[in-house]
């Protein structure tokens, strides 16, 4: 019966891969750190590769489009900076508790939209005769609901028809862009220019307030508190906590007497709610017009943040910054080396490559042939 | 018969494990011969699955080298494995369902020629003869019973010529009858030569089936005796590594009253079939009423039926409510109805994490999942849940780093104490659990076979879903036999037999409608 096992060549395999158990924080920090000083080097060996620039100056100039380095007096760019990680980071707020629940809400750009058509509405048609006192309230609520409806649509089909909120969502985002496009011929000024130009110039009628003289000042302060707010709705509130068990589980969702279709509905209300504040920010705070891509793909971008702070809404002030910070950096690269945008693509393709790959080390431990410890930090 | 051959068909020497910071088999050593077959005997939790998955090649070990007929080996894949002849049989089954057995079998192998299923049928139906398996190789899957594709798998491993052949837990999911029948064939293939290893935790079937059993504890092998001179005891000291106790017990049902009345409750499930058919019972409070079966029989949709999660097309749940003597109909209300009606139902689902518990979060936020609606305020209150998540580490003696652990994080026992733990807390008046001491060590078992019988003398209605027909006749006070969805028995569990319930296990499939051949 035994006959005799056909010999092959087995060898031990090279790599073997295992998870984890946990990993000390400054552990995982410093892997990160490394990981952003090895981007660099990296995009600086391809940087002098594919052109004849230093990557030192490449890198200056990346800072040098989001901070005036010449004359730190001059802090407009800097407020610009903020303003933007403020819009972003705002966006990203409103997807999370969405993503919590594992309802993939690519709509942010058409939500964030319906926001500002609201506010452009009534900057348009209200700005100048309304009370201030009662305006911006309503313009507030108003753009919030116009967001929340856009995020509701798709979470009813949800609910109820199990429709995939993916294709749903992104569906959305064109009616919107289409929306603003016919608003722009309905509102056109001045005539036969296709735009809507900056409504109430003169007048200033439904801008924002400043502070000081700043009009960045009250959307970053705004955004700072919904960021606040949105991190203790989810940790702390019975709400934020049915989100966490119907994200997880439906079926134990269910067992426990949770409404599902209650809090798919609920929750992309509160998530285009928050969209439609961050249209109405950039809106009437910031632009004081309104264009189809007046939302400039940051909510693409917001997806992306809210998952580089993995849905902590604290850590996703650091994840805006750093992707503001890139995105405006490779302007400058663009513009003061009169390259095209490629290069300034490539580093930060780099740059986010290493970033997020380094995630990998920290949740996964290498070990290598006959090594008796092995791990690879 | 084969002759006696002092080199052993597959030898492990200090085989050792890790998964991150756990250690899943420490040093261990286990030797197996042709013609005999060897228990692998361990709680839950022991290392008995990994260790087999070493030699299957799913896992590579860490540590230890693995020797088959005396030489050296390397098994780095499933691949490798079957050039060693090692056949593995899971416990869950790896076939196409719209496949017939001989498909199942040849599916996969790169052999030359052209694709002759006759000349297949016929090798298979020679295995068949050869061993005694009793099934038609054109069958087709998805009209099998459990036990014929279990079947179907081992004939598999046999068709690829393995002759270490590895099966793990094979009786968990058949009858007395079906598992008496199994371990014919398994004594004839030990006959034909063959080196079989099966992994169990069941003593009864060590004893009666194997040559040598060989005992691993928390991922260590303790040793290995010879069947003949063992004992029960003696088995189960080395298993749990002290004497224990293995009594449960029972006492009589004090003045027990109708607490839930099932009345002829039909539920069709997605694609039409009627999963639970016309189904009538009636738990009384102050006893523990046992449901047997084969797995999957509908003992999951009654339950879930009874706590809200099944729509049912025909029938009325009732509930007497002990304090006001009401009468409620629990007929197709939600969960969140029902506990508004003030049912105190507490129900441990048999899927712990799909449905009982969140993995990702701590036990402290899982306790919190049937209470953290009270109160007006829109926060939530981690106080109560956290002295509850204490006491019940506590109490269970739950092993975790912290109450701040995901639950996930920590072993399926554990995991089981904390779903059982709260949903006892709940102070209910109606109990369901669904196999409540699945993967738990044998003193955990008692354990919650004692929170049952405390619930019981509290007065509580205990519904109780078991697949150890050993436990629920010890703890039972009736026991309710279900198959394929219709009751096919309600009897005394102190007067019973474990085979009048094996037969009524299968009775529907006998009697019930479409003829099995």
């Amino acid at each position: 019966m035994s006959e005799k096992v056909v010999k092959k060549h087995h060898r031990e395999p090279l790599i073997h891969i295992t998870k984890r158990e946990s990993m000390a924080w400054w552990k995982a920090w410093s892997i990160r750190g490394v990981a952003i000083l090895l981007a660099l080097a990296v995009a600086g060996v391809i940087i002098m590769l594919v052109s004849d620039l230093n990557p030192v100056d490449v890198y200056v100039a990346m800072a040098g489009g989001n901070f005036n380095l010449e004359d730190p007096s001059q802090t407009r760019m800097m407020w610009v900076t903020f303003q933007k990680v403020a819009i972003l980071l705002c966006i990203s707020l409103a997807v999370t508790p969405a993503f919590k629940m594992k309802f993939w809400n690519c709509g942010a750009e058409g939500q964030t939209l319906m926001g500002c058509v609201a506010a452009a509405t009534f900057m348009i048609y209200c700005g100048d005769s309304m009370q201030p006192a009662l305006l911006f309230p309503l313009m507030l609520l108003v753009s919030m609901l116009a967001g929340a409806l856009w995020g509701v649509i798709p979470a009813v089909f949800k609910a109820y028809y199990n429709t995939n909120e993916t294709l749903f969502t992104l569906m959305m985002n064109y009616i919107a862009i289409s929306l603003v496009a016919f608003l722009e011929i309905v509102w056109e000024s001045p005539k036969n220019s296709a735009k809507v130009g900056v409504i109430n110039l003169f007048t200033k009628g439904g801008w924002l307030p400043e502070i000081n003289g700043n009009r960045y000042l009250p959307v970053i302060v705004t955004v700072l508190l919904v960021c606040i707010l949105i991190f203790i709705y989810l940790k702390y509130s019975k709400q934020g906590y049915e989100i966490s068990v119907v994200g997880e589980s439906q079926n134990t969702a269910r067992y426990v007497g949770i409404n599902v279709k209650k809090v798919i509905i609920r929750t992309m209300a509160v998530s285009g709610a928050i969209c439609g504040l961050a249209g109405m920010l950039l809106t009437s705070g910031i632009n004081h017009t309104i264009y189809p891509d007046a939302v400039e793909g940051q909510g693409f971008t917001a997806i992306l943040v809210s998952w580089l702070a993995s849905f902590n809404p604290i850590a996703m002030i650091f994840a805006a910054f750093l992707i503001i910070f890139l995105q405006r950096g490779a302007g400058a690269i663009a513009t003061n080396f009169g390259l095209d945008d490629s290069l300034a693509d490539i580093v930060t393709g780099i740059i986010l490559f290493f970033i997020i790959g380094c995630e990998f080390f920290i949740r996964y431990k290498i070990n290598f042939r006959h090594s008796k410890k092995g791990g690879v930090d | 018969m084969s002759e006696y051959t002092p080199v052993p068909a597959i030898e492990l020497r200090g085989i050792t494990k890790r998964f991150g910071s756990v250690t899943a088999n420490k040093n261990v050593d286990l030797t197996a011969y042709r013609g005999e077959i060897l228990s692998i005997l361990g709680e839950n939790g022991s290392g008995k699955t990994t260790l087999m998955n070493m030699i299957s090649g799913i896992y590579f070990p860490d540590e230890g080298e693995i020797f088959i007929d005396g030489e050296p080996a390397v098994i780095s894949s499933p691949k490798d494995a079957f050039d060693y002849k090692i056949g593995m049989i899971h416990q869950h089954f790896k076939l196409v369902d719209v496949f017939s057995a001989t498909e199942n079998i040849v599916l996969g192998l790169n052999e030359g020629g052209k694709y002759d299923l006759k000349t297949a049928n016929a090798q298979v139906q020679e295995i068949c003869e050869r061993y005694g398996f009793d099934i038609d190789p054109t069958k087709k899957i998805y009209t099998m019973s459990v036990s014929e594709k279990q079947t179907v798998e081992i004939i598999k491993v046999l068709y690829r010529g393995a002759d270490i052949l590895i099966l793990d837990e094979p009786t968990a999911v058949l009858t007395p009858q079906e598992t008496q029948k199994l371990f014919t064939i398994l004594r004839r293939m030990r006959d034909d030569g063959k080196a079989i290893i099966i992994i169990t935790h069941k003593l009864h079937e060590v004893l009666s089936l194997s040559d040598r059993v060989s005992v691993l504890r928390k991922g260590e092998y303790v040793g290995t005796v010879n069947t003949a001179e063992t004992t029960e005891s003696e088995l189960t000291e080395m298993m749990v590594g002290q004497k224990i106790e293995l009594n449960i017990d029972r006492s009589d049902p004090q003045d027990p009253v109708d607490r839930l009345v099932v009345k002829d409750i039909t539920c069709v499930n997605r694609q039409g079939v009627r999963v639970l058919d016309d189904v009538t019972f009636t738990a009384r409070s102050g006893e523990i009423l046992g449901i047997a079966g084969i797995a999957g029989s509908g003992q999951r949709e009654l339950l879930e039926a009874i706590a809200g999660l099944q729509h049912l097309t025909e029938g009325d749940i009732y509930y007497h409510d002990p304090k006001t003597g009401e009468v409620e109909d629990l007929r197709n209300k939600t969960p969140l109805q029902i506990r508004e009606l003030g049912v105190r139902l507490s129900f441990v689902p048999e899927d712990r994490l799909g449905m009982g518990l969140v993995g990702n979060m701590d036990i402290i936020d899982n306790m919190m999942l049937r209470s953290y609606r009270k109160g007006h305020s829109a926060f939530l209150q981690r106080k109560a849940p956290r002295d509850l998540a204490d006491k019940i580490i506590d109490d269970l003696q739950v092993v975790t780093p912290s109450a701040h652990t995901p639950v996930r994080r920590l072993s399926g026992g554990n995991v089981r104490k904390v779903l059982v733990g709260r949903e006892i807390a709940a102070a209910p008046t109606v109990l369901m659990a669904a196999y409540p001491v699945r993967g738990l060590d044998i003193n955990s078992s008692y354990t919650i076979y004692n929170l049952l019988n405390q619930q019981k003398q509290n007065g509580v209605a205990v519904i109780f879903v078991g697949e150890d027909l050993d436990v629920l006749l010890e703890l039972c006070d009736r026991i309710l036999v279900i198959g394929s969805g219709k009751i096919t028995g309600l009897v005394d569990a102190r007067t019973t037999t474990k085979e009048e319930i094996g037969l009524l296990m299968t009775k529907s499939d006998v009697s019930g409608g479409e003829p099995n051949e």
